[in-house]
């Protein structure tokens, strides 16, 4: 069962919204006996990494989820904000967050670009599961923040903004996006596809 | 690297999209939905409706028609007017807009943006604003509201400075002398407002050809154009695809965002 993570901070239903127009069932989430039995978790992410963790704090959701990704292996894509709280910490508002990836997120330099990012940018990516052999392709992104990861092998998707940035990461069944795949046109449904599909003998987008 | 956006804007009465020059004589175009999913398989970049009755004639936005898009289309979309409270911003970011557009309600109450930043983060806020050409302000420009109708005697730059320090993620800035007169970008208003603020403008007002939108890419740091008369008025004789328009930028130097064929 494909579980989304819905902590009132907006974008759940976008998530759902996508995940339906490939033809998939999915529940929202909300506390930790929701995400039992959960095949694919994708935890969408809108707003600051310290709102986000409150919330999942709140809601109890930290160990389930850890049990679930960390212990059961089950499928998980983090969005957004959902991919920035897999690090250790966060600059912005100086939070503490899951620490399942190495690394900590920073922002943008403000003297150099626009922040935050809106917009599409092009994003290189790894060979992995999804993406094959490699690919590239145009994503929408929303942040003012973003992944250093310290292990590079962590990093799938690189795209540019003052610099080189990490747009995506993925290690073993953790993948998650900097993008916002469900609002990212067809490039962002075919890879939201792929992941769907992963476990089911789908995975290559493209 | 970041792309250049084009962003079809549509005024929704009822549900349904219309086309108006200089803020008058509304012509029906079409249902909001049916258009949305035309744009985006024309694969525009990004969407805005703006609920154009919704302040006058004090009710929220119309969230059926938010939700009925938000099925249709993979995009952000941005939804404004009549939204008045951070309830009716949950419900239109619920519903499945990206972001919400405040405008003659932040001029009244400036605390929305800050408000509206902190509950859902300032990537939700678009301080759009209305402003018009006027020896009375220093910049030149001033802020007009309810429909352009109303001059605030607001100065337009000292707004948007504002705007950024109470927390708007992005400004939109539509130039009243120039909506509808499909004549070109104001590329003076967006100079100066790309000199007073840090994040990302959209210009609106006045694309009438593709050359225009080069002029406003190449000669300002504007990150999105709004177009809507371009596309779809039935009062042109001409209407332009997304694709010709991203082929002619593409060709003449301006990185977008291809059409995926």
């Amino acid at each position: 069962m494909i579980k989304i993570i819905d902590y009132k901070a907006g974008n759940a239903s976008s998530v759902m919204n996508a995940v339906l127009r490939l033809g998939h069932k999915a529940d929202f989430a909300r506390d930790s006996q929701d995400i039992a039995g959960a095949t694919h978790i994708i935890l969408p992410g809108v707003g600051s990494a310290k709102a986000t963790m409150g919330s999942l704090h709140e809601m109890g959701l930290i160990g389930a989820l850890e049990n679930a990704v960390i212990g059961g292996k089950v499928f998980f894509l983090g969005i957004c904000v959902g991919m920035q709280i897999l690090f250790e910490h966060s600059e912005e508002d100086d939070a503490d967050c899951l620490g399942w990836l190495k690394g900590r997120v920073a922002k943008f330099d403000v003297s150099k670009v626009r922040v935050p990012q809106m917009g599409w940018n092009n994003v290189r990516f790894a060979e992995n599961a999804l993406t094959g052999e490699g690919k590239d392709d145009y994503f929408y992104f929303v942040n003012s923040y973003y992944a250093r990861p310290e292990d590079g092998s962590d990093i799938w998707g690189t795209a540019d903004y003052d610099e080189p940035f990490t747009a995506a990461i993925c290690r073993g069944n953790i993948y998650a996006t900097q993008f916002h795949m469900e609002k990212s046109g067809e490039a962002g449904l075919s890879l939201l596809r792929g992941f769907l599909g992963l476990g089911n003998g789908g995975g290559n987008a493209y | 690297m970041l792309t250049k956006r084009l962003i079809a804007c549509f005024d929704i009465i009822d549900g349904r999209v219309t086309k108006a020059v200089r803020f008058q004589d509304n012509i029906d175009v079409g249902p909001a939905e049916a258009l949305a999913e035309t744009m985006y398989d024309a694969q525009i970049d990004e969407l805005i409706f703006y609920d154009i009755t919704a302040s006058s004639e004090k009710r929220g936005i119309d969230i059926e028609t938010v939700k009925n898009v938000a099925r249709r289309v993979f995009i952000p979309f941005t939804v404004g007017g009549g939204i008045k409270n951070l309830d009716e911003m949950y419900e239109a970011l619920k519903a499945g807009a990206e972001k919400i557009s405040v405008d003659s309600m932040a001029v009244r109450n400036p605390q929305i943006i800050a408000d509206g930043a902190k509950a859902f983060g300032s990537q939700c806020v678009v301080l759009s604003t209305q402003v018009k050409r006027t020896d009375r302000m220093p910049s030149g420009y001033e802020v007009h509201i309810d429909g352009a109708r109303l001059a605030t005697g607001m100065d337009a730059i000292e707004w948007i400075k504002r705007g950024q320090e109470l927390g708007a993620g992005e400004i939109c800035l539509n130039s009243i002398d120039n909506d509808g007169a499909l004549a070109g970008y104001d590329i003076e208003l967006m100079k100066l407002a790309e000199a007073a603020v840090t994040v990302p403008l959209i210009a609106s007002g006045g694309a009438g050809s593709p050359q225009h939108l080069h002029t406003l890419f190449s000669e300002t740091e504007a990150s999105a154009a709004i177009i809507s008369s371009m596309l779809y008025s039935p009062r042109l004789e001409r209407n332009f695809t997304v694709m010709e328009i991203k082929d002619f930028l593409m060709g003449n130097g301006i990185c977008m965002r291809p059409p995926r064929i």
